[in-house]
């Protein structure tokens, strides 16, 4: 029988990783709930934002937390144009096709990565990177602690902005009815641009918080994305708050799991949650019904 | 001056000469090139393990260049290699298709293929064809123990690391005064760490230390938290660890960020010792052991290699000169068997004394096309640098164990 102290720290660790699946989760459930679309070029997206701050370590020595604006900015500015461009332009009205051309987005941009950053494992070894704080058995490592405390805020943020901005309102107008919200004069489509806009900037900010404990390989992303599938389907497809809740859970079960039954079978938690809300409760536990 | 004044040369004559020239001359060129002689070099240059995956295909592909230049096989006339390069895409089923794609372009031999699971099914479909596979990473014991002729292996395994490493870890733990009497083994769940895992379990208790747990993981891994968390309650002196490149590096950052306190890190084949890892992370890196295929520091070929390597920006890694070591190999076999006969080349290669030049290697015999003086250096991180710290001959410093506490 496991120390209660060691229980006690495993959920700790469970939090603090919980706290970055949740910025995933977020990002996707967002796209989910306006464009009705799973983006399969998530992972990918996540593993360039993973270089960008990478790159800007590297070439300019920012600290990947200080970099966090200009790459969450710079995601959201990537992602909008990546809508405007490549997504909006050939989905031709078609949702199901948005899904065959983020599954393509998701190849191409997997293998251009090979092709210009090399297959090599890139880390970033930030000074404070050593630095933890004792709770207990507990040792956090200091680096997961700003994530976590970055990645609640954010996640407050971007619910603020959600639920008392125009965009915001609109946003949540067209995840609700597209056609009312176009009868209303909102501009649908600038919606989803915008909409996949935030999605991507929530992996910039997810992809800053991770650097200074994570690698970048052109295959790192994906790592996070199976995960951040379970989150959104356990929190209600399309559901902020049951993303946030969901990460949590995960977080948890995850760094219980590996405790109790071993890191290999303690994944079979994950897997396992998946399976009972989608015979138990289809909707996730934040879900509307369609 | 004298003006020289001959008979013309009509259209017809100039046709019917180069016609003449064309069908005598040009196939007597033709015939004294003889044809090439096809190498599959087959490694995951996509998917989770593409950087070891490009880093044998580049040390292959120098390798074959400096056949060539230096004149091909002599033997068989100067007839140049070819490299025909495939990708495994780092899964067993791809590294089969490969086989049989390259099988029907004609190729001599294979050389592959990083990980263990895609050697053994690619070099056994290799073997429908009696084609020599030459693997030049693949740890598993299992790649040489199938019976099959056409399979050659010249590095060790990694039932010869792991002896190697008890020896080296007993005799650093004997100097010691014993300090350690207890492991916590950590492997990637595949063939190549969980067989490592196992033989090191098994042999520890004959150095006087107890394997408290062995903790598989997954590949790739997300999270080494738990498995941290775990190795503190179960407070072991040494922590061994098996696992790829990526894996072993987020394990041993994490075990530093949580501050777990132990006479000694000693990896068995660990992915990523290498130059990067303990440039880039100096103090996590520090002190840790590894026994693993290391180039003789004291041959001239090896240095000069290495500053080539390095000159394009790319590590010296082992996958490199491995793969260089094997393509040289095939070139000696190729050379006395004097054909690309299958049945030659298994022979030639089955009876070589090849000498591994890169390598700190004995005399080259292969027993059940392993080869018996393949032997792993064991090597330590000192100040952001890596050390020979045995076998005595080819050492460049003295081990620091156990190490100094963490702060």
């Amino acid at each position: 029988m496991l120390d209660p102290q060691i229980i006690f720290a495993g959920i700790l660790n469970g939090l603090l990783a919980g706290g970055i699946y949740v910025l995933v989760a977020v990002g996707l459930t967002l796209i989910y709930g306006v464009l009705h679309i799973i983006n399969f070029a998530h992972g990918s997206l996540l593993m360039l934002a993973m270089y960008a701050v990478f790159y800007l370590w590297r070439l300019l020595g920012v600290d990947p937390y200080v970099a966090l604006p200009l790459v969450i900015a710079g995601a959201f500015v990537f992602g909008f144009v990546l809508y405007r461009l490549v997504i909006g332009r050939f989905n031709h009205g078609r949702d199901e096709n948005i899904l065959l051309i983020t599954l393509g987005l998701s190849i191409v941009i997997d293998n251009a990565a090979l092709l210009f950053f090399g297959g090599d494992t890139q880390t970033i070894d930030v000074p404070y990177a050593g630095s933890f704080v004792e709770l207990g058995a507990a040792f956090l490592p200091l680096p997961k602690i700003i994530s976590f405390a970055a990645s609640l805020l954010l996640c407050a943020i971007l619910g603020l902005y959600m639920a008392k901005s125009d965009t915001g309102k609109a946003i949540r107008a067209v995840a609700k009815e597209r056609q009312g919200a176009r009868l209303v004069g909102i501009d649908v489509d600038n919606i989803f641009a915008v909409s996949y806009g935030i999605g991507i900037a929530c992996l910039g900010a997810a992809a800053c918080l991770l650097m200074p404990t994570y690698y970048v390989t052109p295959s790192s992303g994906h790592a996070f994305v199976l995960v951040a599938f379970t989150i959104v389907v356990l929190g209600g497809m399309g559901s902020f708050v049951g993303a946030a809740v969901g990460g949590f859970i995960i977080g948890i079960t995850e760094a219980l799991g590996g405790l109790l039954l071993g890191e290999q079978l303690g994944q079979i938690g994950i897997s396992l949650i998946f399976i009972l809300i989608l015979l138990l409760r289809p909707t996730g536990l934040f879900g509307s019904k369609a | 001056m004298k003006k020289h004044v001959g008979k013309p040369v009509s259209r017809r004559g100039f046709v019917a000469g180069t016609t003449a020239l064309a069908t005598l001359g040009f196939p007597a060129i033709l015939r004294a090139q003889p044809a090439a002689v096809k190498v599959g070099l087959i490694h995951p240059v996509t998917g989770f393990v593409a950087y070891n995956g490009q880093q044998n295909r580049l040390g292959g592909t120098m390798a074959i260049e400096d056949v060539n230049k230096a004149g091909g096989i002599k033997s068989m006339g100067g007839a140049k290699i070819e490299a025909l390069l495939g990708d495994s895409q780092s899964k067993v089923e791809v590294g089969v298709a490969e086989v049989e794609k390259m099988n029907e372009q004609g190729v001599a031999a294979y050389i592959g293929c990083f990980q263990s699971p895609v050697g053994i099914a690619a070099s056994q479909a290799a073997s429908k064809y009696n084609t020599p596979f030459l693997i030049d990473v693949g740890a598993s014991d299992l790649i040489v123990s199938r019976g099959l002729k056409n399979v050659f292996r010249l590095k060790p395994g990694f039932g010869v690391c792991v002896d190697d490493g008890i020896a080296s870890l007993g005799a650093l733990n004997k100097a010691a005064g014993g300090v350690a009497k207890s492991a916590v083994i950590v492997h990637e769940s595949g063939e190549f760490g969980t067989g490592t895992a196992k033989l090191l379990q098994g042999k520890l208790p004959s150095i006087g230390i107890e394997a408290k747990e062995l903790i598989g993981h997954d590949n790739p891994t997300r999270n080494f938290d738990n498995i941290a968390l775990r190795i503190r309650s179960l407070a072991p002196d040494v922590i061994m660890m098996s696992n790829y490149g990526n894996e072993y590096m987020l394990l041993a950052r994490t075990l530093y960020q949580q501050k777990v306190n132990v006479a000694g890190f000693f990896s068995i084949l660990g992915g990523g010792f290498n130059y990067k890892f303990v440039k880039e992370m100096p103090d996590v890196s520090q002190y840790m052991m590894d026994v693993n295929h290391w180039y003789n520091p004291r041959s001239p070929q090896a240095q000069e290699l290495k500053k080539r390597v390095e000159a394009t920006g790319a590590l010296f890694t082992f996958e490199v000169y491995l793969t260089y070591t094997n393509v040289m190999l095939l070139a000696d076999a190729l050379e006395r068997a004097a054909s690309a006969d299958k049945e030659k080349l298994t022979a030639a290669l089955a009876a070589s004394t090849f000498k591994a030049e890169l390598m700190p290697y004995g005399p080259t015999k292969f027993v059940n096309g392993q080869n018996q003086g393949g032997k792993p250096g064991v090597m330590q991180a000192l100040k952001g640098d890596i050390e020979v710290i045995a076998p005595e001959e080819f050492a460049s410093a003295k081990a620091v164990f156990p190490k100094p506490k963490l702060n």
